[in-house]
């Protein structure tokens, strides 16, 4: 927390938003968490076109982050997460989620191994209750630190030349879910190959007093390399062509659910390979092991749709007429030039091939229609280009 | 790597050592460790002074289970009574003290339409500690489980309350959750009656008569049955320590091992199961199953410890209430005392000092801040009356459960220890006066001595308050209420699981029931 006052303004600017203000023409904004965020800059389809083409910057200066140290630290967030964070090396990130003892999903987010037994955890809601409840019998210190750090994402396939350019030599040597800390302009400017977008790109973490810097260095260095900024409008389209799942969209997190049905466990979210039975002890292990033996109740899985509509809130039905489940998050996709969506579906529907419908509703100039749309269960992201998990990363 | 078919209990407490029986009984090899250099937990005899001996906690057996009294063939064990059937005295500083034997008053100045309100209220307290007293031997259900068992089990309880009657049915679910004092004003105009009725309702607990849960506590404190008579206090020959030395002989001649002076460090665990134990000493031993009569945050917080549990149930763990807040005064007298207006054949009765409902209050108000009673509330009780051996010839033991004493008193202990010891004799004196001057030797143990003596975490007797939100499918929490806890190969069988404390042994049985059967909390 900046200040013990914290509380008398409700909501903060990121400490790019003298830039940001500049750049967002559209006057678009909205409130993620504690902080004022841009929806759009100029236009929602040039800026994802940017970042698919060439690169782009998004402020996630409001992620929630923790620092966890102390000689528990790593045993704490094994404990906490349900994969194994002993195999996220020191330089490493993971990708990871959490469970409550019903083995319902409070959150998912990740995991900064930044040196033994110093960890970051970034996560989509707020998490300090949970970690302080769950710290009981462990010797580490939880403290958040979203308002100390400053962060902003560059994604796309220009973003590697630009970081060079920027000055990070060796950069391209950086691998997929790596994190490598650097000099920048007398202080430190930490990398790390991550993101929300399903493409090459990095994530950049700073101190706020640097912030604007280090975006008028990004700018300046990306002005040949076609640089745009991008709001959440865009950064949404591309974590769904992606595949990747957002908590309060894709799931309830299990800490606001009223009603017991309403949550999902790592299996139910198509997240089984982050579950770890290997540890002997994790919150949760004993009803995902439950689980595992009874089955699960729900499968998320990622559906291309016929026609050109987005599926948005659709109804899903099997060849019956069914209702066997909804679509979670749903776009037509630039990239994949198909309507793709996300879908949560009682068991047993949504093996992957199984054909199913989506009843869509949409508006064209105020006038509404709906269409009954053939959809195709699939396993594989509608976008995912090689250059992603190559090392060295292609720098033009 | 576990030892098959050997099963070592934590604690040789009465539940640990009835456990340990029932386990011996159904073939299984049995091994008790008891930290203590002799077996009982809170229930031994002990010589706090040369040649005086007491019951260094509980000191009244009232509770214990009549079906593992039967089973384990206590008597032919050693186990006999002194004295059964206690009547109850209100003592008066006054001299005009008042003595019940059950609904009846043998003594003292009572109205008609008290004695007739009292006889009423004796037999509805009666049958609804009966129904109180039928869960005992049941393992609680699971919430929400869905399983036919656990509705069932929910269903014999809702059962139990119907065959009350349309009337009783009633009234029991009105006074169950209320608060004693508002309970017996709307019954009792004796000052005095409603004094020692009011003691009932809050002994052990941390609480007031005005407190949610009193009634409850008092339903709780009657539904024993021992010798046949329901509600009854009784003096086993030899003190406390006698009942679990009947028991331990009783889990002995079944083939179970004892050791004494074995202190447990921790428990062992092989990934995600428990299987076995290592001693203070160094020395690992191997299990099939281990069974803690410890409490249950010794247990699962300290023994096991809270990073090998899920962060829920540890957190539930972390605040069971079971912070003590009675004390308890050992004195050994030279002579008999005589109390204020007490004919001498009463003496030897149960004492209490509880004149009236709201001096227990005032009694409890310093609790609530972490201060001790300037004026505390007494149940004493001079045993060597019935059992000459307690004290060498002539002399006297006296016990007194005392409250209120807050564990976690303003300043600690060490540092009032004195002043406490003193309100309590000075309060004494003025029943019996010339107490003082009787005095041989004392021996005052604080919650935290409890806590110390007799590793109870806090020093709470019952091993965690006997609240509403603490029973039955909540005790010790959800999750480790039937007895297995969620961790394989470790189960509860303390006073911390249901039935709850006082020395009953209901939930050691229970307990073995559990692991015999090999019921494992999913």
């Amino acid at each position: 927390m900046r200040t013990r006052e914290h509380f008398r303004q409700a909501v903060y600017t990121t400490p790019f938003h003298s830039r940001t203000a500049v750049a967002n023409t559209l006057n678009l904004w909205h409130r993620w968490r504690d902080y004022t965020v841009a929806d759009a800059f100029f236009d929602v389809g040039m800026e994802y076109n940017a970042l698919r083409n060439a690169c782009a910057v998004f402020d996630l200066s409001p992620m929630t982050k923790h620092q966890i140290t102390g000689p528990d630290a790593l045993a704490f967030m094994n404990r906490l997460v349900t994969r194994d964070v002993a195999k996220i090396r020191p330089g490493r990130v993971g990708y990871c989620v959490w469970c409550d003892d019903a083995g319902q999903v409070i959150d998912d987010g990740t995991i900064f191994h930044l040196h033994d037994n110093v960890f970051r955890l970034c996560s989509q809601e707020r998490q300090l209750d949970w970690l302080h409840a769950s710290a009981l019998g462990f010797d580490v210190s939880i403290v958040e630190e979203t308002h100390d750090i400053a962060a902003l994402a560059l994604q796309g396939p220009t973003s590697c030349a630009v970081l060079k350019r920027m000055g990070l030599a060796g950069i391209e040597q950086l691998a997929p879910f790596a994190l490598r800390s650097l000099p920048f302009e007398g202080s430190e400017l930490l990398v790390s190959r991550t993101g929300f977008t399903g493409d090459l790109g990095y994530e950049l973490w700073i101190d706020p007093a640097r912030a604007e810097n280090l975006w008028d260095r990004l700018f300046e260095s990306g002005r040949d390399y076609g640089i745009r900024p991008m709001g959440t409008l865009a950064l949404e389209m591309s974590r769904i062509e992606a595949g990747f799942i957002q908590a309060g969209t894709d799931f309830l997190p299990a800490d606001r659910a009223v009603r017991t049905d309403r949550t999902r466990s790592p299996f139910e979210l198509d997240l089984g390979r982050l579950v770890d039975f290997d540890k002997p002890s994790f919150t949760g292990r004993r009803a995902l092991l439950a689980e595992k033996t009874r089955g699960s109740r729900y499968r998320l899985v990622k559906l291309d749709v016929e026609g050109n509509k987005p599926a948005k809130d659709a109804f899903i039905y099997d060849r019956h007429r069914k209702t066997i489940g909804t679509v979670t998050s749903a776009m037509w996709s630039p990239a994949a030039k198909a309507s793709i969506a996300l879908a949560s579906l009682s068991m047993p529907w949504g093996k992957p091939g199984e054909e199913l419908w989506a009843d869509i509703y949409y508006q064209k100039e105020m006038k509404w229609s709906r269409v009954m749309a053939r959809c195709r269960v699939v396993d594989r992201p509608f976008y995912d280009p090689a250059r992603r998990r190559l090392t060295p990363a292609p720098d033009l | 790597m576990t030892d098959p078919g050997r099963v070592i209990v934590i604690g040789g407490g009465h539940n640990g050592l009835i456990c340990a029986a029932y386990l011996a009984r159904a073939g299984r090899r049995v091994t008790v460790l008891e930290a203590a250099a002799r077996v009982g937990g809170a229930a031994v005899t002990r010589e706090f002074t040369p040649g005086f001996r007491v019951s260094a906690a509980a000191h009244f057996l009232h509770l214990l289970d009549p079906v593992v009294s039967r089973d384990l063939r206590l008597h032919a064990h050693g186990l006999s009574l002194a004295r059964n059937g206690l009547r109850t005295v209100a003592l008066s500083e006054s001299g005009t003290p008042l003595v019940l034997d059950g609904a009846e008053v043998v003594a003292g100045q009572l109205s008609p339409e008290d004695r007739t309100a009292l006889r009423e209220y004796e037999r509805r307290m009666r049958r609804f500690a009966a129904v109180i007293a039928s869960q005992h031997s049941r393992v609680p259900p699971r919430l929400g489980s869905g399983s036919w068992r656990d509705v069932l089990a929910a269903g014999k309880l809702a059962l139990d309350i119907r065959r009350l009657g349309r009337a009783d049915m009633r009234e029991f679910l009105r006074v169950a959750t209320m608060n004693i004092f508002d309970v017996l004003e709307e019954n009792f105009a004796s000052p005095a009656l409603k004094g020692v009725l009011a003691l009932d309702g809050v002994l052990g607990a941390q609480l007031g008569p005005r407190s949610g849960n009193s009634v409850f506590n008092m339903l709780h404190r009657r539904s024993g049955t021992i010798d046949g008579r329901p509600g009854a206090y009784a003096l086993p020959r030899g003190g406390m320590g006698a009942v679990s030395e009947a028991i331990a002989s009783a889990a002995r001649s079944a083939g179970a091992e004892i050791r004494v002076s074995s202190p447990v460090a921790a428990l062992l665990l092989d990934g995600s199961r428990v299987h076995g134990v290592r001693l203070e000493a160094g020395e690992e031993l191997q299990a099939d199953v281990v069974v803690s009569n410890a409490d249950p945050k010794t247990t699962l917080l300290k023994l096991l410890g809270a990073r090998h549990l899920e962060t829920e149930f540890a957190r539930r763990i972390h605040h069971v209430r079971m912070q003590g807040n009675t004390a308890k005064l050992h004195l050994a007298l030279s002579s008999l005392p005589e109390f204020r207006g007490l004919p001498s054949e009463h003496v030897g009765e149960r004492l209490l000092i509880a004149p009236d409902p709201d001096y227990i209050e005032r009694a409890f108000n310093p609790a609530k801040y972490h201060g001790f009673s300037a004026e505390p509330v007494l149940e004493i009780s001079l045993p060597s009356i019935h059992d000459p051996d307690l004290a060498p010839a002539g002399r006297h033991v006296l016990s007194a459960v005392v409250q209120y004493a807050p564990y976690d008193l303003s300043g600690g202990w060490a540092a009032a220890r004195e002043r406490f010891r003193d309100a309590i004799l000075d309060l004494l004196e003025r029943h019996a006066p010339g107490l003082g001057s009787r005095i041989v030797a004392a021996e005052l143990l604080t919650p935290v001595d409890i806590e110390g003596e007799f590793r109870i975490a806090g020093g709470h007797w019952h091993h965690g308050e006997l609240a509403l939100d603490q029973l039955m499918m909540l005790r010790p929490v959800p999750g480790a209420a039937q007895y297995a806890a969620p961790v394989t190969g470790l189960y509860l069988c303390g006073a911390g699981c249901h039935p709850g404390g006082g020395v009953m042994g209901s939930a050691g049985r229970n307990a073995a029931r559990v692991v015999l059967e090999g019921a494992r909390n999913p």
